[in-house]
Formats: structure tokens, sequence, C-alpha cells
């Protein structure tokens, strides 16, 4: 059994054969987040009961809790596929981390332009230096200077594993970031608004935040698989079988 | 051990040798920090609170501007990679290069940064709160810079790029050690500030040469 797990494992870690797997996988990730992008947005917008505290305008937590979410998890998941890759020498594993990073610092950037637009008419202010907002903040930086690492590296080899490091760290930072940034906010109490205790949650807004927690995961999967597929032409494009490819040869 | 000290006597004699790169940065300190009451205006009270905040941005900027020409030079004429030929591990080469910046670097701003106080209206005992502060926390940057540094070393913007990387890393540094001289003027002791402070140099001392040897090895491939 797991002879036949080591070797399927092996097979697709090659560029040449997750290529074509990839882009079997995509159609139904898109298909899978349109459907539950669909059922989601219905229920939070016409299913889920009105606030009796914060009124209609608490629906776009069902955009903004999903991806916060996405942006913590992706950075994970980033710098694992990012560590496999600087351990293991698997190319295939940096190429996944230099596709998710864009996805991730997208998620990053809506959880905070969305928070803005909720803060607006519950808090008064379109920001306030809450502890959760500015680890936000500095997340969508530790993207951005990975994305800029990578992008500044000419030889993909060297951009995967300086970038791998990068993210080593980062990931190593984020928990401290997160509790420098929390003490330092109780010690200033002025502007600190708390949302940890939240109000229980009506079961059906809790169901609308799962299943676009879920769309927002596939669509993270289908984007991050395209452009992966993007990275292995680009990388391999020196090859016989990408030379052979009926996309390519066209 | 003879190895880490002969890297350090070498580039103390290199900085002495070139004075003006260690005055620019020292300079820079004390002009950015001169820039904030000006822009603020010389409310005395209002100047005293933001003091410790100052001081500590205009610390990690100053720490910012040597980080880019930690390794450059020696990767210029070659030197670098003798050094990763040498018998000594190059772990501890490293961390002897980074005991060498913050000497040159960090420590003058420990040095200056009281009488830069005493502009802000410090009282006697926040000026000793943030000179043990800094004496912790510099190094801390030099340390978490020198991956910064190892990182970017030959690229494009390497400089513009260093400080990206690097600045969202200091956050804890900074919220640490500029905490540390608040807590202490609101009466509420800087002590748990400062044993944070340390337990992060401790850990950064510990792996933060070993990231920045691992990202050298990679850049000098």
């Amino acid at each position: 059994m797991s002879n036949v797990t080591n070797s399927i494992l092996f097979k697709y870690a090659t560029p040449q054969n997750f290529y074509p797997l990839a882009g079997k996988m995509i159609p139904w990730f898109w298909g899978v987040g349109a459907l539950l992008f669909a059922v989601g947005l219905y229920i939070s917008f016409f299913v889920a009961p009105t606030d009796f505290q914060q009124g209609e305008g608490y629906r776009i937590i069902f955009i903004h809790v999903p991806a916060a979410w996405m942006s913590m998890f992706i950075y994970l998941v980033m710098a694992m596929w990012a560590a496999i890759g600087l351990g293991l020498n698997t190319r295939l594993s940096s190429m996944m981390a230099q596709a998710l990073a864009p996805t991730g610092a997208i998620m990053a950037f809506i959880s905070l332009w969305t928070g803005a637009w909720w803060g607006k008419p519950m808090w008064g202010a379109w920001w306030v230096w809450d502890a959760r907002l500015t680890s936000a903040l500095i997340l969508f930086f530790l993207y951005i200077g990975f994305i800029a690492l990578q992008a500044a590296i000419d030889d993909p080899r060297r951009a995967d594993k300086a970038g791998a490091i990068l993210a080593l760290v980062g990931s190593v930072n984020v928990p401290i970031i997160y509790f420098s940034v929390k003490w330092w906010n109780t010690l200033h109490q002025g502007a600190s608004v708390s949302m940890t205790k939240a109000p229980t949650m009506a079961t059906t807004m809790l169901w609308g935040m799962l299943i676009m927690a879920l769309a927002f995961w596939a669509y993270a999967i289908a984007v991050a698989l395209m452009r992966v597929r993007a990275i292995i032409l680009e990388r391999e494009a020196h090859t016989d079988w990408v030379k052979e490819l009926p996309e390519v040869k066209q | 051990m003879s190895a880490v000290l002969a890297i350090i006597r070498r580039d103390l004699l290199l900085a002495v040798r070139r004075k003006s790169e260690v005055f620019t940065a020292l300079f820079f300190f004390i002009i950015v920090v001169s820039l904030f009451p000006l822009g603020i205006g010389p409310e005395a009270a209002l100047l005293r609170q933001i003091a410790p905040g100052i001081l500590w941005v205009a610390a990690l900027l100053a720490t910012m501007l040597g980080l880019a020409r930690l390794f450059a030079p020696d990767h210029a004429d070659g030197t670098l990679e003798q050094m990763v030929l040498a018998s000594a591990p190059l772990g501890l080469l490293v961390a002897g290069k980074i005991a060498a910046h913050w000497l040159t670097t960090g420590l003058p701003l420990v040095l200056l940064a009281p009488v830069l106080g005493l502009q802000f209206g410090l009282e006697a005992d926040a000026l000793g709160v943030l000179v043990v502060a800094l004496l912790l926390g510099t190094p801390l940057l030099s340390l978490i810079g020198a991956i910064g540094a190892a990182l970017t070393l030959g690229l494009r913007g390497g400089g513009l790029l260093l400080s990206l990387l690097v600045l969202p890393l200091y956050v804890p540094t900074l919220i640490f050690g500029a905490g540390a001289v608040e807590a202490h003027i609101s009466g509420m002791g800087a002590g748990g500030h400062l044993s944070l402070l340390a337990a992060l140099l401790a850990l950064a001392v510990f792996f933060a040469p070993w990231a920045a040897t691992a990202a050298l090895r990679i850049a000098l491939e």
C-alpha cells in the first residue's frame, strides 16, 4: 500500500506529470467553487437573519472572515511547500509556494479592505489599531516581501531557496508578531475594540460563513493550480515535453 | 573562536579606516530624530510621550542603512567566497560579522540615544530604561537584518528590497523596545518588556546567524 502511494507521490512530484493532472483538476475546483459561492452568497444575503445589533452591514463578514482565514492559512501552506522544496530539493514544491503567494496576498488585501468597510459603520472608523488588524497588515507586508524577493532574483532556483528561507523566517515570526501586537494593543487601551466576546452566532450565519470559506478554498486551489501550470510552462520551456504540448505547438 | 575574533577585529579595522560610513548612519539617526519635533511642534508633553517611539523608529532606519553594506563589499572583492572555503565554520564567521556590524552601527546609537532623549525631555530613569532597551534591541536588529542582507546579496535594488523584507520582521523589537520606556514612564515597570526583548535576543542569537549563513550559501551558489 505504502509503495503504491509512494509511487503515485513520486510520479506527480515531477512537473511533467503534474501539469496534465492539474489541468484536469482545475475545472472541478472552479465548478465546486462557483456552486459553493452561489449557495454561500444566497445564504448570506437572503437566508441569514438581519443582525439585531449590526443591521444589514454585518453581511460583509461572509466575505471578510473567510478571506482572513485564507490569508493566514495560505501563508502556512506556502511556508510548508517552500520548506519541502528547500529540504528535499523538489522543484514542484517551490513552484507551489511561488504560485500560492499572490493568492495569499490578495486574501490579506481583501480581508483588510472589507474590514475597513465593516469598521466604518460598526466602529465609526475605517481603521483602528486593533491587534488583529495590525497583524493582518503585517502579514500582508510579509507576502509582499516574499513576492518582491522572488521577483528580484533572476535565477529561479536561487529565487526558490531564498524565498523559502524568507517564508520560514516569516512563519517563525508570525506568532511573535501576533502576540507582540496584541500586548502592545492592551498596553494602549485607547483605540482597542474587543472582538473576542462576539455574540453567539445564528446557525444560518455560521453555515453561510462555512460554505463561503469552502468556496474561498476551492477558488484558492483553482487559481494556485492555474498559476503553477503557468510557472511550469515558463520554467520547463526548454524541455521536449513542453514543446510537444498541443497548447504550446499551435 | 579565534576566527570570530579575527573577523570582528578585521571589520572594526575596516570601519575605523572608513569612518564616514559609521558617521553617516549616526548622523542619519540624529537628523531623523530631530525632524519629528519640527514636524509635530515643540509641545513638551507631547514630545515626551512620543520620544521612545521616535528614537526607536529612527534606530530601526539607521540600522537598515548599514545592512546593505554588511556582506556586499566582501562579496564584491571575493572575500566572502574565501570565507566559505575557510576551515572555520561559515556560521561562526557570519556571527562575527554581525557582531562587528552591531559594534559599528548599533552601539553608537545606544550611546547617543540618551543625549537625544534629553532633547525630548525624558527623565533620567526613563533614559536609563531606554539605554537598556536599546542595548538589548539593537543586536536583535543586526541579527534579523543579517538574514535580509544575505537574502538580497547582489540583487538589483537590493537596498530597497532589504527594507521591505526586514522592516516587518522588526515589529516585535520595536513594540517591546519602545514599550519598555513607555511602560516605565506610565509606572507599570519595564521588566516584562525587557525580559521579552532578552528572550527574543536569545532566540535570534541562536537562529539568525544560521539562517543568514544558509541564505549566503544560496546567494553564492
